[in-house]
């Protein structure tokens, strides 16, 4: 593999011996280089792993006993729990709109915000500006926004004489308020994402195009999309595995009400875990919010080979 | 490849096309191939500015009313019809805040913990990339497959087990607990290591041979090579950490001496609902970082992206 092997075979006995020293010693200082990384991810990373194993088999409160239960904690969430299920259906809910919602919008500006326009980097940096806002803030901003005194009814009120919902509210527009806000929020990394999967395209190609009279929407869907199909591919496992843990945005904006219209999973496992004292089962809850990512992220894997092109 | 283009991101000099500023109106520039010529192509390019102007008024909106929210006496934030500059203009909210609420607090922790963290990462990712990009040991293979593996887990489901680490230490309620549990991510290892296996390995190879161990090679030759790939690290793990809000919700019970901007301007919210004014005005301020940070960056944001698939989120 590299120079330093070569030597070893090539060389004579007693220069042998010392660069097997040398390796021993780089080996010990690889040993060295390696040891923090190791060790935090070993306390950090695996020993939460185990640990929210074994939690999930427990009852275990915050401060207290503990006893083992089994899979009594997935048992009651799957059937007894009254309110995973529902968390369950929001993330869905949210998901379904959120994740196409963000894709279209990002594709459309990334595709608007091509050479031709003038001082696209401002644009670019206007759009991206949210996506590094805590979302705290962004949260706080858009709940201002559509209060029912907020920018948004204040807009409609004068310009047109229309009233609106009360949005945060509202059963039928609280969830749409949070889809709303997130995409706000989110997609400018996607928009990133996809500038930089079009910058790539050789122009060659869309001239060639161009040339064979693909113009407007007949380019951009039959040569640019597939073109650029692993980037949307790319973007789309990724914003459908962040939006399956959204939290902050309903917390702050609705705080999951209605009722429990806006809690999603995440809200669900920090609120039987924190609020309700009941680690076991929340672990339980982590677990299965993780199975789902990870079985939705395999079937967009299977599914890619119907729609992404790859040029190799 | 991606180590190639990684190192030209933070290289100011040659403009690429994709990044380059627009020149003059009418000058060399402007008249790229693609400009429209015929009346069809010209309209197109109006209604794609239209578009462009339309979505980012929509996308500034809230952030302007923010603003100008900010500057408001408190009864005038809410009103119908609304206005966008209330009876009278007051900065003086700006620093209200920090009277009404532990502010100044909040933003120290949110800088020491962003610092902390940066640094910590940039620590343990150079050394580990080092180790895996550079040197040979038995199993490091494994052991680096190992490391993408925890890649996978979501930090949903560690931050219940982690909340208990955190109890075992002693750590909650503690800095340590705000900086540590996730300084030791898998990703930034790997961006070192991809970045390391781009430097030619002949320049090693002469320090070797002047003699210069592992360690002084990684200190006098790699490490001062890593420069942009450090700094591209450095600007994803303080916006990480300085926007993060689940973690500091559950391991932060004393707000007043611990919360970090996001705990703050949420607790904000639901003590004092009423204070839209200052709530506005501690936003904004905690936006100032992360805005200054993304303007900075923004010729290298593109490129950026495209090559190390970093953003947080």
């Amino acid at each position: 593999m590299t120079k330093g092997h070569r030597m070893v075979t090539e060389s004579s006995i007693a220069p042998r011996r010392r660069r097997n020293t040398i390796e021993m010693r780089e080996r010990r200082q690889a040993l060295g280089f390696i040891t923090p990384a190791v060790l935090g991810l070993a306390v950090f990373t695996v020993l939460p792993v185990g640990l929210a194993i074994v939690m999930s088999l427990f009852d275990w409160p915050i401060f207290g006993k503990r006893a083992f239960v089994g899979f009594d904690n997935y048992v009651t969430l799957l059937t007894s729990s009254p309110e995973f299920w529902p968390a369950l259906r929001n993330s869905a809910v949210f998901t379904l709109l959120y994740v196409p919602l963000n894709l279209v919008v990002a594709l459309g500006l990334s595709l608007l915000l091509g050479p031709r326009i003038r001082g696209r980097a401002v644009f670019r940096v206007l759009f991206f500006i949210p996506v590094v806002t805590p979302i705290v803030a962004s949260a706080l901003i858009w709940r201002l926004v559509l209060q029912p005194d907020g920018l948004l009814n204040g807009v409609t009120v004068s310009l047109f004489g229309w009233e609106l919902p009360n949005f945060l509210v509202d059963q039928n527009w609280a969830m749409i308020a949070v889809v709303a806000m997130s995409v706000w929020a989110g997609m400018g990394y996607n928009m990133l994402v996809l500038t930089a999967a079009l910058e790539q395209v050789p122009t060659s190609v869309v001239e060639a195009a161009q040339i064979d009279g693909a113009r407007g929407i007949r380019l951009i869907v039959q040569v640019l999309i597939p073109l650029i199909s692993p980037a949307i591919f790319f973007a789309a496992v990724m914003t459908i595995i962040s939006s399956m843990q959204v939290f902050a945005q309903p917390q702050l904006l609705t705080g999951g009400g209605p009722g429990t219209s806006t809690v999603p999973l995440v809200m669900f496992i920090y609120n039987t875990g924190f609020k309700f004292q009941d680690l076991g089962l929340a672990a339980a809850g982590a677990w299965i919010l993780f199975v789902i990512i990870i079985g939705i992220t395999a079937l967009q894997f299977r599914a890619q080979k119907r729609w992404v092109h790859y040029e190799h | 490849m991606s180590t190639e283009t990684l190192r030209q991101t933070h290289r100011p000099a040659p403009l690429s096309p994709a990044t380059a500023v627009e020149g003059p109106p009418g000058g060399r520039r402007g008249r790229r191939r693609g400009q429209p010529t015929s009346r069809g192509e010209r309209l197109g390019l109006i209604g794609a500015y239209i578009a462009v102007i339309v979505a980012a008024v929509i996308f500034a909106a809230p952030l302007v009313y923010a603003f100008f929210s900010a500057l408001k006496p408190s009864n005038e934030v809410l009103l119908a019809p609304p206005t966008l500059i209330g009876s009278e203009v007051r900065w003086q909210n700006f620093l209200e805040v920090f009277s009404f609420a532990p502010f100044t607090t909040y933003i120290a922790n949110s800088f020491i913990v962003s610092i902390a963290g940066v640094l910590v990462v940039l620590a343990v990712s150079a050394t580990a990339g080092y180790a895996f990009g550079r040197l040979r040991w038995p199993g490091r293979d494994i052991v680096f497959v190992l490391f993408l593996g925890t890649l996978m887990v979501p930090q949903e489901v560690l931050v219940i087990p982690m909340f208990v680490v955190m109890q075992w230490f002693g750590w909650v309620d503690t800095y340590q607990s705000l900086i540590f549990p996730w300084a030791f991510t898998a990703f930034g290892t790997f961006l070192m290591r991809q970045f390391f296996r781009g430097i030619p390995f002949e320049l090693e190879e002469a320090a070797r041979v002047d003699g210069a161990g592992p360690v002084r090679t990684f200190l006098q030759v790699i490490l001062p090579l890593a420069g942009s790939a450090l700094a591209v690290l450095a600007v994803f793990t303080f916006l990480n950490y300085w926007n993060s809000y689940l973690w500091p919700l559950v391991t932060v019970n004393d707000y007043n001496a611990l919360g970090t901007l996001p705990i703050g301007l949420a607790s904000f919210a639901t003590q004092s609902g009423t204070r839209w004014d200052l709530q506005m005005a501690a936003t904004i301020i905690s936006m100032i970082p992360t805005t200054i940070l993304v303007i900075a960056l923004q010729k290298h944001l593109v490129k950026g992206i495209a090559t190390s698939g970093l953003g947080g989120r």
